[in-house]
C-alpha cells in the first residue's frame, strides 16, 4: 500500500479537533504532541536521583562496615591512642561506633551530621591529623597521574580501534590480540617487570615515589621536571595495560556499525573515506564506548591502588593500603568514601557528555 | 455455534512526556464461528490493538470482550479455557517462533497445556497437524532457521490449531512472505477455517486478500470503524471517504499499462482485483 | 521433498556448545584445560614438597634439580608454581559461578518484570557497578585473619555479579518484545516457564561470555590481593608467590626465574579465558568473523573494500557465465 493520507471524515465520525499530520506523528492513534528541548532533563533528572540514591548507600555501607569488625579491636585501636583531644575521640566514636549507649539510628544520625561537617575524624598514623586533610594531600596526585593516564588510553585506544576497524581484514587486526594480551597480564605484574627493566637495570626512570627524596612540592621547572620522571613509568604502564580494553570495544562497534546502511549511503553519495570513518561509523560507535568508559571508572580506581603499591605513588591508594595495614579504621573509611565520590562525580561528567553526545535522549515524544 | 463480542472498546495509552494516546475508541463487532471478519486499515490504525486485547496481552481501558455471553475472566481457570479458544497467528514468521527449540517443540507445547490429547498420543498428533498444514513430518525435528518462510508460517497456524480453537486472529499473515506464495497460505487458511468450523479475524492492509478471504470487512481508521458491511459491498460500493481512498490507492496493473502505452502522463490507477465482477474468486 | 534424517540426541548436544567449536575458542579451552589438569593433579606432578626448605640451595637460577630454581629458603619454584595452580581455579570458577548465579537471577528478572520491582532490581545492579570494588574488598579483607578460600570466592563473587546483571537485563528486555515470547504468554504458558524455557535457551551465549569474563577478573582479583598482601600469605596461589618474590627483592635482584613464571601464568590463562570470549563474541555476532573475511577476499582481487567506486574492468576475465 502506498503512503496515503486520508482526509479527515466528515460527518459519520468526528475525530477529535487537533489537526494532525498522521505521517508526522507516526501512527493515526489521536492526541499526540510532540516535545521539543535541548536539554534533555528527564534523562539527567533520573540519573541525579539514581546517584544520589548510591551516595546514600555507599556512605551507608561506610557506616556499617566498622561496625560489623570485633568490637574490641576498635577500642583497643583506642586505647592504644591515649594522647587524642576528647573532641577527636568523640568525633572518631560516632565516626566507629563506639557509642554503645545510644541506639543506631541515633549513632546514623550522628554520623551524618560528623560527616556534612566534613569531619572525617583524625588518623592516628600520620600524627593526629585530621582525616580530611591527609586525604586533601594524596588526592592531587591519584587524580592528576590516573585521570592524565587513563583520558590518553581512551583517547588513543578509542582512535585505534576506529581505524582498526576500518582497516578490517589488513595486518592492522593484529593489534588486537596484541592490545588484549598486555590487558590480561595482571597489572601489578606489568609494573614490576618495567621497574625490573628500566629502573632496576637500564637505570632510565626512577624506582618509585612522586619526586626525588628530600623535596618538597612547589612550582619549580626542576619539580615539575621531577614529577614527569617519576610519573612516566606508572603512567605509561597504566596506558599500555588498559589500552587493549578500549581498542577491542571500539573496533568491534566500528564493525557493527560500518555495515549499517547509513554508511553505504554515505559512500554511495561520494562523500569522502575520512568523513565517512570520523564523523560517520566513529561517532555512532563511540556512544557505547563513553558508556562503558562511565562503568570502568570504578574498576580504573582499583587499578590505582594497585600501581600506587608497586610504585609507592604517594595517592590515595598507597594511603588506603597503608591504612589498612596499620588499622586505622578512621582513615580507611574516610578514604573509601573519598574514593566513592570520586568515582560518583566522574560518572556524572560522563552521564553528561554522553546526554548531550546522543539525540536520543532528548526525544520525549510517543 | 460459538459468539465473540467485542463491545465498544476503548484503549488509551499513556505515555511518557506525550500525554495520552487513544488507540482505539468505541470499537464493537461480532464473530460467529464458521465465519471470516477482514480488519482493514492503514498502519496505526489499530488493528494491532484489537489483536492484542483478544489475546489478553492488554486490557481494554474500557468496554469489554464476551465470549458466548458472558466476560472474559482476568485469571485462573476461566482465563485458561478462554485462551484455549482463541488463537492468534503472528505477522512475521520468524520472530513468532523460538530460534532455540524444534518444531515438535511448538506444536507440543498447546498440546500439552491445554491437555488436548493424553501424553501417549502426542506425536500422532504432532504429525496429523503438520499433515494439516501440508507439511511432511521430517519438517518436526528441524529448528525455525531451516525452514523457509511459508514453512513456518505454516507450523505457526499448525500451532495455533493445536488447542482445537473455536477462534483464529490472523494479524497480517502473508505480509511478510513472497507474494508468489501467498495464495497457497491463504487458502489452507480458507480451507482450514472450513473444516474446522472456525471463527477468523483476518487483519491486513491489503484490500484485494481481505475480499477474497472474508465474509464480512470492516474498515478501521484512527481506531475507528469508518465502515462495515459484506466484502462485496465494502469493496465495490464504499460509502466512506476513507474506503474509497483505500480503494483507489490500490495499484492495477491493466489500467497502469493501458494508460501508460497510450498517453504521456499516468491517471490514478484504480483496483483490479478489488473492482470488476462481484463474487470475486472465492 | 529430501529425506532428511532427523538430529540425534549427539548432534543436539553438538550444536548446543557451537559457540565453542571455532579455532580460538578451541585453543583458548586447550589451554585452560591445561590448566585445570595441572591443578587436580599437583600432588603428583610437582618434584617437591612447596614448602620443602633446603637451605643449601637458595636463590638458585634453574637448574636440573630444580627447573625454576629455588627461592630465598631454598623451596622449588616449580613445586610452588603448580600448587598454585590450585587456589586460583577454584576460587575463580567458584567466585565466578556465584557471580554468574546471582547475576542470571537478578538480570533475568528485572529485564522481564515491569514496573517498579524491575526498576528496584536495576537500581541495585548500579549501585554494585558503581561502588568501587577493591577498596571495599581490602576493607572486607581486612576484617578477616584467615578467610578459607571459599570465603574469599563469595566476597569476589558477591562483588562481581553486577555488570553481568546489566548485560543479562538489556537482553531479557528486548527478549520480551519478541513475537515468540508473545505467542508464549498467549498461549497461557506459566511465567516460569517462560523463563527457563523459552528465553533462558537465548541468553545462553551471554551468559557463558559473562560467566568467562567473571573468571577472569575473579583469577585477576584473586592474585592482586594475595599481592597486595591483603589476603593472608599462608593461602597459596600464584599471587602470594610474586607477593614473597617481591618483599624478598627478587626484582631488584634479577632473579627472574622466580617472578616470571608466576606472572607468565597468570597472563597464559588470562589469554586462554580471553580466546574462548573472543570466540563467543564471534558466534553471537558473525560480522566480527566475517568483516575480516570479506575485505580479506576483496583485497586479492585487488579491491578495497572502503572503496565506494570500483572500476569497470575493461579486459574479459576467464569466468564462465
Amino acid at each position: 500500500m502506498t503512503a496515503l493520507q486520508p482526509t479527515l471524515p466528515t460527518a459519520d465520525s468526528t475525530p477529535p479537533t487537533d489537526d494532525i499530520d498522521a505521517l508526522e506523528v507516526g501512527t493515526t492513534a489521536t492526541t499526540a504532541s510532540k516535545g521539543r528541548s535541548r536539554i534533555p532533563w528527564r534523562f539527567l533528572g533520573g540519573r541525579a536521583l539514581f546517584y544520589l540514591f548510591t551516595l546514600w548507600a555507599a556512605v551507608t555501607i561506610n557506616f556499617i562496615l566498622p561496625r560489623m569488625m570485633k568490637g574490641d579491636a576498635v577500642t583497643a585501636y583506642l586505647a592504644r591512642n591515649r594522647n587524642i583531644s576528647p573532641e577527636a575521640a568523640d568525633g572518631l566514636r560516632a565516626l566507629l561506633g563506639l557509642d554503645t549507649d545510644k541506639s543506631l539510628f541515633e549513632q546514623y544520625i550522628d554520623y551524618w551530621s560528623h560527616l556534612i561537617r566534613g569531619d572525617l575524624g583524625v588518623s592516628l598514623l600520620h600524627g593526629l591529623r585530621p582525616v580530611t586533610e591527609v586525604i586533601s594531600q594524596s588526592l592531587p596526585w591519584t587524580i592528576g597521574l590516573v585521570g592524565f593516564a587513563t583520558i590518553v588510553s581512551f583517547v588513543i585506544g578509542t582512535i585505534g580501534g576506529a581505524i582498526v576497524g576500518w582497516r578490517r581484514g589488513s595486518r592492522l587486526d593484529a593489534l588486537i590480540p596484541i592490545t588484549t594480551f598486555l590487558s590480561t597480564i595482571p597489572y601489578f605484574w606489568l609494573g614490576l617487570l618495567a621497574i625490573a627493566v628500566f629502573s632496576v637495570n637500564l637505570r632510565w626512570f626512577p624506582i618509585g615515589k612522586a619526586y626525588g627524596v628530600g623535596m618538597s612540592p612547589e612550582l619549580t621547572l626542576e619539580f615539575v621536571g621531577q614529577v614527569i620522571h617519576h610519573g612516566f613509568l606508572p603512567a605509561v604502564t597504566i596506558i599500555i595495560a588498559s589500552l587493549g580494553g578500549w581498542m577491542l570495544g571500539m573496533r568491534n562497534m566500528m564493525l557493527t556499525v560500518l555495515d549499517e546502511d547509513y554508511i553505504m549511503v554515505a559512500q554511495a553519495k561520494g562523500m569522502p573515506n575520512r568523513r565517512v570513518l570520523w564523523r560517520y561509523a566513529a561517532r555512532n560507535a563511540v556512544l557505547p564506548q563513553i558508556q562503558s568508559f562511565a562503568l570502568s571508572i570504578g574498576f580504573i580506581v582499583g587499578g590505582t591502588i594497585v600501581m600506587e603499591m608497586v610504585f609507592s605513588y604517594p595517592g590515595v591508594g598507597k594511603l588506603l593500603l597503608d591504612a589498612t595495614n596499620a588499622k586505622d579504621y578512621a582513615l580507611m573509611q574516610g578514604v573509601f568514601l573519598v574514593i566513592t565520590l570520586s568515582v560518583l562525580i566522574a560518572n556524572v561528567l560522563a552521564d553528561v557528555a554522553y546526554a548531550f553526545l546522543d539525540p536520543r535522549t532528548r526525544q520525549t515524544g510517543a | 455455534m460459538s459468539l465473540l463480542e467485542f463491545d465498544s472498546v476503548t484503549k488509551v495509552y499513556s505515555v511518557r512526556g506525550a500525554g495520552q494516546i487513544k488507540a482505539l475508541d468505541d470499537v464493537s463487532f461480532t464473530l460467529e464461528s464458521g465465519q471470516t471478519i477482514g480488519l482493514v486499515g492503514q498502519s496505526g490504525s489499530g488493528k494491532s490493538t484489537i489483536a492484542k486485547i483478544l489475546t489478553q496481552l492488554e486490557t481494554p481501558s474500557s468496554g469489554e470482550v464476551r465470549l458466548d455471553g458472558s466476560a472474559i475472566p482476568r485469571r485462573g481457570r476461566g482465563l485458561r479455557s478462554y485462551r484455549q479458544q482463541l488463537r492468534m497467528v503472528f505477522q512475521d514468521p520468524f520472530a513468532s517462533l523460538n530460534p532455540y527449540h524444534s518444531v515438535r517443540h511448538h506444536v507440543e507445547r498447546p498440546l500439552r497445556l491445554d491437555h488436548v490429547v493424553p501424553a501417549v498420543q502426542l506425536d500422532g498428533e504432532v504429525r496429523r497437524l503438520l499433515g494439516r498444514v501440508r507439511l511432511p513430518e521430517s519438517v518436526a525435528d528441524r529448528r525455525p532457521h531451516e525452514l523457509s518462510g511459508g514453512q513456518r508460517q505454516r507450523v505457526a497456524i499448525a500451532r495455533a490449531l493445536a488447542s482445537r480453537p473455536k477462534f483464529l486472529v490472523a494479524d497480517e499473515p502473508v505480509s511478510m512472505l513472497d507474494v508468489s506464495i501467498r495464495l497457497g497460505v491463504l487458502n489452507l487458511l480458507a480451507e482450514l477455517q472450513r473444516d474446522e468450523g472456525l471463527g477468523v479475524l483476518y487483519i491486513t492492509h491489503d484490500l484485494a486478500t481481505a475480499r477474497h478471504f472474508s465474509n464480512e470487512i470492516i474498515v478501521l481508521n484512527q481506531g475507528r470503524i469508518v465502515e462495515s458491511g459484506t466484502a462485496d459491498d465494502v469493496i465495490l460500493r464504499p460509502t466512506h471517504p476513507y474506503t474509497q481512498e483505500l480503494r483507489a490507492a490500490s495499484p492495477d496493473p491493466e489500467k497502469f499499462f493501458a494508460s501508460a502505452s497510450g498517453s504521456g502522463t499516468v491517471s490514478a490507477p484504480a483496483t483490479a482485483a478489488v473492482s470488476g465482477t462481484e463474487g470475486g474468486t472465492r | 521433498m529430501t529425506i532428511v534424517t532427523p538430529p540425534t540426541p549427539r548432534t543436539r548436544l553438538g550444536s548446543a556448545f557451537a559457540m565453542f567449536r571455532n579455532r580460538k575458542s578451541i585453543a583458548g579451552l586447550l589451554i585452560l584445560g591445561f590448566f585445570v589438569l595441572v591443578a587436580i593433579f599437583a600432588d603428583v606432578l610437582a618434584p617437591y614438597s612447596p614448602t620443602k626448605v633446603d637451605p643449601t640451595a637458595r636463590f638458585q637460577a634453574p637448574s636440573p634439580a630444580h627447573w625454576l630454581g629455588t627461592t630465598h629458603i631454598g623451596e622449588d619454584v616449580l613445586s610452588q608454581v603448580i600448587h598454585g595452580t590450585r587456589g586460583v581455579i577454584v576460587v575463580g570458577f567458584l567466585a565466578a559461578i556465584i557471580a554468574t548465579l546471582i547475576a542470571i537471577v537478578v538480570g533475568v528478572i528485572s529485564g522481564y518484570l515491569n514496573g517498579w520491582r524491575s526498576e528496584g532490581l536495576s537500581a541495585l545492579t548500579n549501585v554494585f557497578l558503581v561502588i568501587p570494588g577493591l577498596p571495599l574488598i581490602i576493607i572486607v579483607a581486612s576484617m578477616f585473619e584467615d578467610p578459607p578460600l571459599w570465603v574469599i570466592a563469595a566476597v569476589l563473587g558477591l562483588i562481581g555479579w553486577a555488570w553481568g546483571a546489566r548485560v543479562l537485563r538489556a537482553q531479557t528486555m528486548s527478549l520480551r518484545n519478541r513475537d515468540f515470547i508473545q505467542a508464549a504468554r498467549a498461549n497461557g504458558e506459566p511465567l516460569r516457564r517462560i523463563i527457563a524455557v523459552e528465553m533462558l535457551p537465548n541468553l545462553m551465549a551471554l551468559i557463558a561470555a559473562s560467566f568467562v569474563g567473571t573468571v577472569t577478573a575473579a583469577i585477576l582479583g584473586l592474585t592482586t590481593l594475595s599481592y597486595i598482601g591483603v589476603i593472608p600469605v599462608t593461602t597459596y596461589n600464584w599471587g602470594t608467590i610474586l607477593n614473597w618474590a617481591s618483599a624478598q627483592g627478587a626484582f631488584r635482584q634479577n632473579q627472574w626465574w622466580w617472578y616470571l613464571p608466576p606472572g607468565l601464568c597468570i597472563a597464559a590463562i588470562g589469554v586462554a579465558l580471553s580466546l574462548i570470549n573472543f570466540g563467543i563474541d564471534e558466534y553471537v555476532n558473525p560480522r566480527l568473523r566475517s568483516a575480516g573475511e570479506r575485505a580479506r577476499a576483496m583485497k586479492k582481487k585487488g579491491l578495497n573494500i572502503n572503496d565506494a567506486v570500483t572500476a569497470v574492468r575493461t579486459t574479459p576475465t576467464n569466468e564462465t557465465r
